[in-house]
Order: C-alpha cells, then structure tokens, then sequence
C-alpha cells in the first residue's frame, strides 16, 4: 500500500467540522473551548421526581442510542426491572451511589439486565463506560 | 515547508488562514485550522513537505481503539484492519522506536479478546505502551488490562518514562468515572503528575498519553476530560507539549499555546464527528469501499533541532 496516501477520511472528518464552524460564524469557539469545569455534572434537573411527573409504567428500559428510554421509569415495590442494549456499543447499569444496588456487567448488543425492587425509593444509576448516561427508577 | 510544520505563527490574520485552508487541501499540503494557528500535516511522499522521518530523529508509532472483539456491522473484522494497520507501520521507511496504545485495546475486556489483541501487536515487532480505554477496565477495575500490560506501572495504572530526549506521560482517565461527568484523572493522579513534571527543563519536550480527550470535544456527547484543567496547568510551563488521544475514532486537534492536542483515529471502526444530529458517539456503519479510509495509524517523529513534533496520520487505504 501506498505511503503516499492522503489522509481526507480521519482529518477530513475534522476539516469538514471546522469548515462548517468556521463558515458558521459564532460557533467556532467551540474549538476554543476552555477546560471542561472541574465538578461533574449531574444533569438531573429535568428528571427530579418531585416535580410532576410524566413517569413512564412497564418494567422495561430499553439502552438505545446512547440513552435509557425511559429515563425515568416508575414501579411498584416488587417489581422486577428489565434493561436490554440495543445500542451498538456496551453500556452498563450501575448505581451512582454507593451501595450500588445496580451494578451489571457490561452489557453487549442484545444482552439483557434485570433486577427486582424490593424496597421504594429512588434509584438513580448512570452508564460507568458513558457516564453522561443516566436514568432514574422510582419504586413507589 | 518544515518550517511551516512547526507549531505556532503569532499574529498571522485569520483570514489569511481561512485562506491557507481552502488552498492547502487542493496544493497537497492539509491544514487544519484550530485556535487560530495553523498546522499543516504532513503528506507522504508530496514533494512540498516531503520531510519523512530520517536515521537519527526519534520516531515512534500512535495505535488506537483497535477494539478486538467487537463484531457489529460498522466492522466485522477488526482483526484484519488491525493486521493491515501493522502492515503501514511495517512499510515505515525508518522503523519506528515504538508504538503508544492509546486505549480500547479489546471491545468488553475479555480475556479471549486480550489474548488475540496481544498476540497481533506483538507481530509489529515494536516495544509497546499501553493505556486503557473504558472497554479494557470492564472487569474487576481493570485487572485483566493491568495484569497484561501494567507491570511497569506504579499505583493506579499511571506512568512516565523518558526515550530519545522525550518525557512520556501516560494518564488514565476512564477509572473511576463519576455519574453525569466525562473523563476523569483524580487527585490522586495529577498530584503524582505534578511530581512527575516538577523539576524538568521546559525545554524538555512531553508527550502525553490519555484515552478521553483532554479537552472538551463535545460535552454532550462524554468526549472530554471533568478535571483536565489541573493537568493542562502542570504542562504550561514546557515549550513543547503533545497529547495524544483516542476514544472518538477520528482525528481532531487544538493548540492552547505551547500543547498541541490531537485524538487519532481507531483501527476498528469510524465515529461520527461530534455532536452530528441524528448521529450518536457510537459506531458508525460506512459504505465497505469507504470503511479502510477512515482507519488508520499515527507516526510522530523527533527530528533533529526541532523540539515540536512531525506528526504524520496514515489511512488504511486511499
């Protein structure tokens, strides 16, 4: 194979993001960006169920497209909760405070997870490999 | 044009370089413009930056997200596109020192998978340095991954060493990942960092090693480090500073000042470029005739009297 290859699918990638920024004008300072902050971010906001909820019923979460749908699920105590991965990717189901109640292993495209709550509460879990991932079961 | 290679032209307008940019491409010479500085990646064989690595400079090899195990539709075969990978690297006119492994070695830390990864990196015939991506420390914090290939590592899988004038840093940032966040280095870490670093002549020149991007990529997708600030700061001092980074399976580079920032791409299969509507940071399904386009390797070369690297990006295929 030729050395003198050109490099167009890796950088040109890139090239056609910073073309597209640049030609976008204000957007451009996203390569600029300052160093992320220091503090996670916790992105619950939208999902606090003390707010009126529109709480998704069934016992099922599907992992698709780098996200829990639902990403809020409400069950009754006893239930038994099943997590399948759809995505192409590996996700995990894992507790974001200890003790993780919640914590499967990887889960490969088709795998499943289940787990059976026993106690009510709000259980807030996030994905470990993508931790932007999170999702919340409430056990009522 | 080497000199044009070398990092940073103060005061240059932008436009001007907007310019560089649109015309570059067609006369053979690939800017990117990042920062408003130009860098101009060498072409293989073009006779206007045909400056390959010579007997004498130090050259070594970045290796990416080869993702043995992982059989979806955006790669079948990752096996065979890591051989072919090894292939370019063979076909090196000057045989690299090394090659960095900068993470997601296996697809879901496997032991299988470990096995068939180690066994196709040792036919490069190269010493090589590892550091895990979230996909090898899918078990036990790591331990298959440090077992195999953290034996020269001190605690908490980091390490530096020095090689052809070179300080090597190697960070982990995919432990300990918190809920919400992106990368993570923790305290523990950038103060061993700190140590590390203390003490060296800024004119030494760094190279740092990190999975995650240490910048902010795109937030929304995970593609950055939460606490990369503190290490950044660590790395100020110094006149040359290059980091090199996987885990988005594409090439995208910053320069702040003195680092230059560069993620590579994988071996296995592409990514989408960040934040794409309708697209996630997952793997992407390509046309097959466009697949060995978008993979490839990176070769770094130390050239005598030049403290910034020359920084070469090899496809798979044209």
């Amino acid at each position: 194979m030729s050395r003198t290859s050109i490099l167009i699918g890796g950088v040109g990638m890139a090239m056609t993001v910073v073309a597209a920024l640049v030609a976008g004008g204000g957007v451009l300072p996203r390569l600029l960006d300052p160093a992320p902050p220091a503090q996670a971010v916790v992105n619950h906001a939208m999902m606090d169920p003390a707010a009126k909820p529109v709480a998704a019923t069934g016992n099922e979460v599907v992992i698709d497209n780098f996200s829990f749908g639902p990403a809020m699920l409400t069950v009754a105590v006893g239930t038994k909760v099943v997590w399948t991965n759809d995505d192409a990717d590996p996700h995990t189901v894992t507790s974001e405070t200890d003790p993780k109640l919640l914590k499967s292993p990887a889960l490969d495209t088709g795998d499943s997870f289940t787990f059976t709550f026993d106690k009510p509460g709000t259980y807030r879990y996030f994905c470990s490999l993508h931790p932007h991932m999170q999702g919340i079961i409430v056990v009522q | 044009m080497r000199d044009q290679i070398e990092r940073g032209m103060p005061g240059t307008n932008r436009r001007g370089l907007l310019k560089c940019m649109l015309l570059g491409a067609a006369g053979g010479v690939l800017w990117t413009v990042s920062g408003g500085v130009p860098r101009a990646f060498q072409l293989g064989g073009d006779a206007l930056a045909a400056t390959p690595p010579a007997p004498g400079d130090f050259s070594f090899v970045q290796i990416s997200d080869t993702h043995i195990g992982f059989h979806g539709e955006a790669n079948p075969d990752p096996n065979g596109t890591l051989q072919l990978a090894l292939a370019r690297i063979a076909e090196a006119p000057v045989r690299p020192a090394m090659m960095l492994h900068t993470g997601d070695v296996t697809q879901l830390s496997k032991p299988a998978e470990f096995d068939t990864a180690q066994q196709l990196l040792k036919t490069a015939g190269l010493q090589t340095h590892f550091i895990p991506g979230e996909h090898d420390t899918l078990v036990d914090d790591g331990k298959p991954f440090f077992d195999r290939f953290g034996k020269e590592n001190g605690t908490g899988g980091w390490y530096s060493f020095d090689q052809g004038g070179v300080h090597f840093v190697a960070l982990i940032n995919v432990l300990n990942l918190r809920p919400g966040g992106l990368g993570y280095l923790g305290p523990e870490q950038l103060d061993w960092l700190k140590k590390d670093l203390k003490g060296r002549s800024a004119s030494t020149p760094i190279v740092v090693l990190a999975h995650m991007p240490l910048w902010s990529v795109s937030a929304a997708w995970g593609w950055g480090t939460d606490d990369a600030a503190q290490a950044i700061s660590y790395l100020k001092p110094f006149g040359s500073v290059t980091v090199l980074n996987g885990h988005i399976h594409q090439v995208i580079q910053k320069v702040e000042g003195g680092i230059t920032f560069q993620t590579a791409m994988s071996t296995a299969f592409p990514q989408a470029a960040p934040d794409t509507p309708g697209a996630n940071p997952g793997p992407q399904k390509v046309p097959a005739d466009r697949l060995k386009s978008l993979l490839g390797v990176r070769e770094i070369a130390f050239v005598k009297d030049k403290a910034n690297p020359m920084i070469t990006d090899e496809r798979l295929e044209a």
